[in-house]
């Protein structure tokens, strides 16, 4: 019966510490998100300029429905395209 | 009740500099007349559009900050709709998150201009 000890791995086992994930609004005070900064919402949207969900981003509810909202309206204004590839 | 109104708009970039200004002048005098005031003024310049809007795939962009009376915000509208100089149009209300903010802004501005 092999002891624990005996197993021995090449590589120690790292597991993925889970980095703590907060809310950027609520942590930098900001109560307004502008829809006008295209270069600051890009940081929502992915390459194909689709809205990222709060699970990768981490912001919290009420600050993701004003992002969508500013991002809905600056696709409106067409200062962010609402379909593009390599949006980056 | 007066309310602080933010319009940007977008004017097709076919016009003279001249016209694209008159654009703007008409829709100020448009506010000034009904009682309203102009807070702020932006004009943003030709820009690339992200998509193309009536195939065309530049547009001036214009910014105008106001106070005006809530009934008025209908009648503006229905003229930034029925001008054809301007292809598109967003007017937001302005919340005291938004003016405080927009307040901040200018003063950077400001600041950076007389440094």
């Amino acid at each position: 019966m092999a002891v624990d000890k005996d197993i021995r791995f090449l590589t120690p086992p790292s597991f993925e510490v889970r980095k703590k994930k907060y809310c950027r609004f609520k942590k930098s005070r900001i109560k307004f998100i502008d829809y006008k900064d295209p270069n600051f919402l890009k940081k929502f949207l992915n390459e194909q300029g689709k809205l990222l969900p709060r699970r990768v981003t981490g912001t919290s509810l009420k600050y993701q429905r004003k992002v969508s909202m500013a991002v809905k309206r600056a696709r409106h204004l067409a200062l962010l395209p609402y379909m593009a590839d390599l949006l980056k | 009740m007066l309310n602080q109104y933010e319009t940007v708009f977008i004017v097709t970039p076919v016009l003279s500099e001249a016209q694209m200004k008159e654009t703007v002048q008409k829709f100020k005098k448009l506010i000034t007349d009904n009682s309203g005031s102009v807070v702020h003024e932006e004009d943003w310049g030709l820009k690339k559009l992200a998509y193309p809007i009536q195939k065309k795939t530049t547009g001036f962009y214009n910014l105008l900050e106001f106070k005006v009376d809530t009934s008025f915000i209908q009648k503006l509208e229905l003229d930034l709709k029925h001008d054809e100089r301007i292809i598109r149009f967003l007017t937001v209300s302005m919340d005291k998150h938004a003016i405080e903010y927009a307040q901040k802004k200018r003063n950077k501005q400001n600041e950076k201009k007389e440094a």
